[in-house]
């Protein structure tokens, strides 16, 4: 009895989340604006002054658009993730989460079905980006060569890296007091996590260009989360990238579960002051 | 959906519950209980405790000191189950703007665990009992404060629940608007079926056969039906009561 309430309450809050996600139709077309931009203007330029050599999982030499795609896919989940947490601290601040907290559910349960929510979301949002640059390669504007099965096989990867950027914005929401703060901290973290990884260049050219910033790089989640989605869009697996990204999920997830506080933006809350867990 | 409930068992029964943020008090040795068929009003000026006992019910804070029963559950012993019997109106507007009145009723009744068909029909029955199914399908967005309370009331009324709670449900609401509302919770209490607590500084909203709890500076300083209330305090009216109460409290604390 209590498993169909739980799965009633997860299909109602994806459904909210959903049905948010296509009344604001700005976040939509924002969300496939940003990445295609890149696609388009940047890989455009860069192509130019960018040998990529074989290099797993490529087997031949590649446009750099090619390269750019899986950098993308995650940076549409970064986003999302973000955007998730945003409007997770708009929610407690509004008090729609305290409708959600005063259900008979489990808060943990409550948390994840919100995470598995916004993984949904990125996911369609990372679809509709793909299915737009199988459009340029089917009509030649881009080179892209996606393997068609590629699309099927990125799609366990994209849970993972969605739930992992999804449960990091969490934990991050669950320690920032204000909504006013968190645009701030979106700022930090967005960035750096993005431009400090293998998104827009491969490791091993950085490691050419600077020691220093490979070493970043390499403990940078984000780079694991790209990799994963670059080897799986190529029907390839990457143990590495998936055994990082689940524990990073795992731990970023309990740390948002642990310290996630439902009084926070109800009122002013002093030191000391309990909470229910 | 209905909660059915025990025998004789109140809807809530608060146990020596006391509360601190830091060093500072907000709570002293609340006990109180609210049955069914009974309208409560919990009265007190601002910062007398009245939304952390609330926060404290809902379950947004922790008791740590004393009990909360539900229907007899208790929050330590059954955790979040115990608030399967409680209908929650709060302060603040908690529907979701950008979604239609039956979306946000929906979404509730999914929360709720409850199936489709009834869902449908308790959103029709609650709605048309506040006079808001004609608007099922607009945005709550577009509905005025008072629309958008009594979608509320609407909401915290889909699963039947056996204790509706509000926490000062008519603020910022027109005279109008808020005698409709103090009125149809007033009507759910008498049919005897649900028992309502409901917070508030506006003793306008309080009726002579209700039940009155009186907070002051964290602690209950008087229990009892407003008539009752009144013959021992002496007093006329609801306020006058409640000032002489708050003043005899000051004197007898200094």
């Amino acid at each position: 009895m209590i498993n169909v309430h739980m799965a009633r309450a997860f299909y109602g809050i994806v459904m909210r989340e959903f049905l948010r996600f296509f009344q604001q139709r700005a976040r939509f077309f924002s969300a496939l604006v940003r990445p295609l931009i890149w696609l388009l203007v940047f890989s455009a330029g860069w192509r130019q002054t960018q040998g990529l050599a074989p290099y797993p999982p490529y087997e031949t030499y590649i446009p750099y658009e090619v390269y750019m795609i899986p950098g993308l896919c995650a940076m549409i989940q970064l986003f999302n993730g973000m955007q998730s947490s945003l409007s997770m601290i708009y929610d407690r601040e509004m008090g729609s989460m305290r409708v959600l907290l005063t259900t008979p559910l489990p808060r943990w349960f409550i948390l994840l079905s919100r995470l598995m929510a916004s993984v949904a979301v990125s996911i369609l949002q990372v679809y509709a980006f793909l299915g737009i640059a199988f459009l340029f390669t089917y009509f030649e504007v881009l080179d892209l060569d996606i393997d068609p099965i590629g699309y099927l096989t990125v799609l366990p990867a994209l849970i993972v890296s969605g739930f992992m950027l999804g449960a990091l914005g969490m934990a991050l929401s669950s320690t920032v007091k204000q909504l006013e703060n968190f645009a701030g901290v979106m700022n930090f973290v967005i960035f750096p996590m993005f431009f400090i990884s293998s998104a827009l260049f491969p490791l091993w050219r950085i490691k050419d260009l600077s020691y220093a910033f490979y070493q970043f790089c390499q403990y940078n989640p984000f780079t694991y989360a790209v990799e994963l989605i670059r080897f799986a869009l190529h029907g390839q697996y990457y143990g590495l990238g998936a055994l990082v990204v689940c524990s990073t999920a795992l731990i970023a997830f309990t740390v948002a579960v642990y310290s996630y506080d439902p009084a926070r933006g109800m009122q002013a809350q002093p030191k000391g002051a309990k909470r229910a867990g | 959906m209905k909660q059915d409930g025990q025998p004789n068992v109140p809807a809530i029964s608060i146990e020596n519950v006391s509360y601190y943020y830091g060093s500072r008090q907000a709570l002293n040795d609340v006990s109180l209980q609210v049955k069914t068929g009974q309208f409560t009003a919990l009265l007190g000026a601002n910062g007398a405790g009245k939304s952390t006992l609330f926060s404290l019910i809902t379950r947004l804070f922790d008791t740590a000191i004393g009990e909360i029963l539900i229907d007899g559950k208790s929050f330590k012993t059954s955790g979040s189950d115990a608030l399967a019997p409680l209908g929650v109106v709060f302060q603040q507007t908690t529907l979701d703007l950008d979604l239609t009145v039956w979306q946000n009723l929906k979404y509730f009744s999914l929360l709720r665990g409850m199936g489709s068909k009834l869902t449908t029909r308790r959103i029709e029955e609650t709605l048309t009992e506040l006079e808001m199914f004609e608007r099922v399908h607009e945005l709550v967005r577009d509905l005025n404060g008072g629309h958008r309370r009594r979608v509320e009331i609407a909401r915290a009324l889909l699963h039947e629940p056996k204790l509706l709670l509000l926490d000062e449900p008519t603020v910022g609401l027109d005279i109008q608007t808020r005698r409709v509302i103090v009125n149809h919770v007033h009507d759910l209490a008498n049919s005897g079926k649900i028992a309502v607590l409901w917070t508030t500084h506006l003793m306008d909203e309080i009726k002579d056969q209700d039940h009155l709890i009186v907070l002051d500076g964290g602690k209950i300083i008087e229990d009892g039906q407003v008539n009752d209330v009144l013959m021992r305090v002496g007093a006329e009216t609801i306020e006058a009561a409640f000032e002489s109460l708050v003043k005899g409290e000051k004197e007898r604390l200094s």
